[in-house]
């Protein structure tokens, strides 16, 4: 049986993107259609909670759940927000989706906005990705020319407006409240919780923010049925999910496979193994923030309830592989340094915290490392947690440290002890 | 002063946003688009047309990474130094890049042409090390390919 590819499958093979017609072909706008004069918002709700579709962005949150978060009674106008910042390091997934099917992103951000009582949209698109930029706004004038978007939508009485906001650039605006910061013109520092956004987000309005990969998924789910979905599944969380692979791997790539597909599989068959020559040291599972794992975690199934078991997240499903001829020292002094700069200084344990641990660890690889800084370096990461900082940007850049002082622990001491890199 | 082209593209923001102050970021984006750059100057424009103070966008400014507040180059590089490219040596690609046009990240070739500015990932790690000139995207990036598309920005 072929493998069923609901986000990619149809997608063009000579890197142009489907336009509405031949997205419409391929039974697009269908579950909007279905939705909109069968289902009540309700229904929609219900179906993707028995779906166990989970956010995509890296938390994964039950998406129905959120959803249901808007009190029925809620004051309009009621915001709903595409999150489309992928900045996180190692992350090349949404990318794909954006640019190759962008009808696909509307159709599901209609029907989360139909679900949710929303009465304005937003595509938030970090500034660099250009090409999804021109895309999603050729997408957006097709589906408004069909119908899909605007006042009375296939006159069924629901009004949906969306529009594209490009991001001048910074991680923090991924962040679920720091990103509407930007989208009000502000600086993107994130915002106290509660109250949380589906009571008071955008403008002081209720405010769903979901990933773009998420709502990919939820025309699938409206058109197929919620048991559909979790049969696409390996695991407890429904669907396919897109996984990746970055470092010194023979294929580095991105594959659509069934959620809870083992790191072995994904690497080792679809990513081709290491390159000749190298061994496989550690994989960060799911992007930056998330913590190292090792041989011994090979045929963990990538699903965020194992993930999490093993001592780690799935976070974006994008794999980061360190071989053996990488300094493991190195690579964490670049994701702390990363972290430092796009820290939004909101909070201490933050802003001064990282730019501590990222002195010590560039001092470290350039042969000045200290007796002690072991224990710095870990007395600063029980501060970076979730009470002591308003977001979760901390906490993630904890996790590759964490866990790089355990299992590469004799890495950091022959740095001190030998006062150099002994990969240099 | 903005000109009529760039006043009349911040104000088809408006019906974008329930109020003007959150177009700010766009309205900075598009004079940046038109001169390359953000002055102080402007700042005092755009404010007016938003009813913003000068200093309120400088602190908005300041904040993200693709806003310039200074003049730059007729092509911006941004090259990658997050992770995944790390692992695929992009330091050697960026010290390739510095020597090549003899500046340091963050500065100007003395003939304007190229401002060298280090960016986070740019999402196309299965492709690293990469590095964007404006609005494209080079992947698989070697010293060879770098002298090859510095060549193509005049």
């Amino acid at each position: 049986m072929p493998a069923v590819k609901p986000l990619t499958g149809s997608m063009r093979t000579d890197g142009e993107p489907l336009d509405r017609t031949a997205y419409e072909r391929d039974g697009g706008y269908s579950a909007l259609r279905k939705a909109l004069k069968e289902m009540t918002p309700e229904a929609v709700i219900n179906e993707v909670k028995d779906s166990n579709l989970r956010g995509r962005g890296g938390a994964g949150f039950a998406t129905g759940l959120k959803w249901s978060f808007v009190p029925k009674n809620a004051p309009h106008p009621r915001y709903l927000v595409a999150n489309a910042d992928e900045m996180e390091p190692g992350t090349f997934k949404d990318r794909l989706l954006l640019e190759a099917n962008p009808h696909q992103l509307i159709e599901g951000m209609a029907l989360a906005g139909y679900a949710t009582g929303t009465d304005v949209a937003y595509i938030f698109l970090r500034g660099e990705y250009k090409l999804a930029a021109r895309r999603i706004s050729m997408a957006i004038a097709e589906a408004a020319e069909g119908g899909y978007l605007g006042k009375n939508l296939l006159n069924s009485g629901y009004s949906f407006e969306l529009h594209l906001h490009i991001s001048a650039g910074r991680y923090m605006c991924g962040e679920e409240t720091g990103m509407l910061n930007a989208l009000e013109g502000k600086r993107a520092n994130p915002r106290a919780k509660p109250p949380f956004p589906p009571v008071c987000g955008l403008f002081g309005m209720p405010t769903t923010v979901n990933n773009v990969e998420t709502l990919c998924n939820v025309p699938h789910i409206i058109n197929n049925g919620a048991a559909w979905f979790r049969s696409l599944s390996r695991s407890k969380d429904g669907g396919t999910k897109l996984y990746g692979a970055s470092g010194k791997v023979k294929r580095p790539g991105l594959w659509e496979l069934p959620m809870g597909t083992t790191i072995r599989e994904i690497l080792e068959e679809h990513a081709g193994g290491m390159r000749e020559g190298l061994r496989f040291r550690g994989v960060l599972p799911g992007g930056a923030s998330t913590d190292f794992l090792t041989e011994e975690h090979l045929d963990v199934c990538m699903d965020f309830t194992e993930v999490q078991k093993a001592g780690s997240r799935m976070g974006t499903g994008t794999m980061i592989v360190l071989d053996d001829r990488t300094c493991p020292v190195g690579m964490v002094s670049n994701l702390e340094h990363f972290f430092a700069q796009e820290s939004c200084g909101w909070c201490t344990p933050c802003w001064s915290g990282l730019g501590w641990v990222e002195r010590i660890l560039r001092a470290m690889e350039e042969g000045g490392g200290q007796p002690g800084d072991l224990e710095k370096l870990a007395f600063q990461t029980k501060f970076w947690t979730p009470g002591h900082t308003f977001c979760a940007l901390a906490p993630g850049a904890a996790e590759p440290l964490q866990s790089a002082l355990k299992y590469f622990r004799t890495d950091f001491e022959r740095h001190i002890n030998e006062k150099r890199c002994p990969w240099k | 002063m903005l000109t009529p082209e760039e006043r009349a593209e911040i104000e088809a923001e408006f019906p974008h946003y329930p109020n003007r102050k959150a177009v700010s970021i766009d309205a900075m984006k598009i004079v940046q688009k038109h001169r390359g750059w953000v002055s102080d100057d402007a700042l005092s424009d755009i404010g007016e047309l938003l009813s913003m103070s000068a200093s309120d966008l400088d602190g908005i400014a300041t904040f993200y990474n693709l806003l310039f507040r200074h003049p730059v180059g007729r092509h911006v590089i941004y090259i990658c130094d997050s992770v995944s490219c790390w692992i695929m040596g992009s330091d050697r690609q960026c010290s390739h890049l510095s020597e090549r046009l003899k500046v340091a990240p963050g500065e100007t070739t003395t003939d304007g042409r190229f401002t060298v500015l280090p960016i986070v990932c740019l999402g196309a790690c299965d492709h690293a090390p990469v590095m964007m000139i404006d609005d494209d995207t080079h992947l698989d990036l070697t010293p060879e390919k770098i002298d090859r598309i510095l060549e193509r920005y005049t």
